[in-house]
């Protein structure tokens, strides 16, 4: 399995501006200053092992959108966001207009940024395709219908090609979806969320996002826990620094890196991904945060080691 | 969790020890309930000597922010001192450096806040 990420920012989509993409250039020139980068092959070696992240690339903008490629024929996406976008092109580019597809998405929940992209996903409009969205919350169809009514959106949601249909799902429920065996479960966000375990072909991941966690409550972490308990990957709301989290941004519905590590370490998971990404932080912030949480999962390290990545649009990540 | 309290130089000296994580967090708490309410404009400030803490995890910065809350809307001082440097590194990457004035010694912050009083 493989997780493809198409919308890694939280809350609002974001872009790069043009005095961010020069203070990227100016970087990296000065770096190049006396290193006779003579030949193509020279340029490309420096520009993907001497520069870092935030200075070759960029964390992206778009908001929460996860496909998880299974090889099955079914498709499976976690959330909606502005990353739909470039998802469904990326299906119609795959697989053409032709042949109809299905498509199965599993909703954390319906707040704006998060269902954004659905009447950008090329997918919705082409007759043929199937397109199931599970969601734990009773308003889940209401929602995406709202966001197309006048006078929000010019295409009604009734006029979309696509077959589309709504799936509430249990928390705690053990489901088989997609070939996969899908569990929900709720989590702490103005409105609730929840997040997915899924498991598959020997391998299991978490999708966990916007997800406060109360620090005080020591049931709830055993919950979470539980949760991620061996799992491969964890991708995690880890939008804010701890001090924030817990005190201006409290109830804010966020949680923080610190809290990542601590949740992962004690449940054994493998791989700890950072994911939805505070908008007010550029590349060089969110890839000083990296560093910084791989130290302190360093100095915290009990008997086996954590594996900490950042989330990025255009990421792919084996499972 | 014994905290050893100490008055010096014009200044209350706490002292946790070992651990603070989510075995010994409501221990730490319980502890230092007493002296955050008498932690008040014109009391003494409140120094907490890190210096045997061994480590501390997000539920037991969770008790000093809860702390520092309390003692700011009651005009009253805390402050930090005496990290280990891995413990210090706690404070910054979880930015608790930017919650509390840290100092180096029980001494240093005492030089500095022993005479509000």
């Amino acid at each position: 399995m493989k997780l493809r990420f198409w919308g890694t920012r939280g809350s609002l989509p974001i872009a790069l501006t043009a005095s961010e993409v020069r203070a990227k250039l100016v970087c990296a020139l000065n770096g190049a200053v006396g290193r006779q980068l003579d030949t193509p092959e020279k340029i490309a070696h420096y520009v993907d092992h001497e520069l870092g992240f935030d200075v070759r690339g960029t964390f992206g903008g778009h908001s929460s959108c996860v496909e998880l490629v299974t090889g099955a024929a079914e498709h499976v996406i976690f959330d909606m966001g502005s990353g739909a976008r470039p998802l469904g092109a990326s299906f119609l580019q795959r697989f053409g207009a032709e042949t109809p597809q299905a498509y199965h998405v599993f909703m954390s929940h319906v707040h704006w940024d998060h269902i954004m992209g659905f009447p950008f996903f090329a997918p919705v409009y082409i007759p043929g395709n199937r397109i199931v969205i599970h969601g734990c919350h009773a308003v889940l169809e209401e929602a995406f219908r709202r966001q197309q009514a006048p006078p929000s959106f010019p295409v009604n949601f009734s006029e979309l090609a696509a077959t589309i249909e709504f799936d509430t799902l249990v928390p705690g429920k053990r489901y088989s979806i997609a070939g996969l065996e899908v569990t929900a479960k709720l989590q702490r966000h103005e409105g609730d969320s929840y997040g997915y375990r899924i498991a598959a072909q020997g391998k299991s991941i978490v999708y966990t996002t916007d997800s406060e966690h109360q620090l005080g409550d020591s049931a709830e972490r055993d919950r979470f826990i539980e949760f991620f308990r061996d799992a491969d990957i964890v991708v995690f709301d880890a939008m804010y620094a701890l001090a924030d989290a817990i005190s201006v941004r409290a109830d804010w519905g966020h949680s923080s890196n610190i809290v990542g590590v601590e949740l992962c370490q004690a449940a054994h998971v493998r791989c700890l991904c950072m994911y939805h990404h505070e908008p007010a932080y550029d590349d060089v912030r969110i890839a000083s945060v990296l560093q910084e949480t791989r130290r302190f999962e360093e100095i915290t390290r009990g008997d086996r080691p954590l594996e900490i990545i950042s989330a990025y649009d255009g990421l792919e990540l084996d499972v | 969790m014994d905290l050893h309290p100490n008055t010096m130089d014009g200044v209350k000296v706490l002292a946790p020890s070992g651990r603070i994580d989510h075995t010994s967090a409501d221990s730490f708490q319980a502890a230092l309930e007493p002296h955050l309410a008498q932690c008040r404009d014109h009391e003494p400030p409140l120094v907490i000597d890190m210096s045997a803490v061994d480590y501390i995890s997000s539920v037991g910065l969770r008790v000093l922010m809860v702390a520092a809350k309390q003692v700011k809307a009651q005009n009253g001082c805390i402050v930090i001192a005496a990290l280990t440097p891995m413990v210090k590194e706690v404070f910054e990457i979880s930015r608790f450096n930017l919650v509390f004035d840290l100092f180096d010694s029980v001494s240093a912050a005492a030089r500095t806040h022993g005479t509000r009083a």
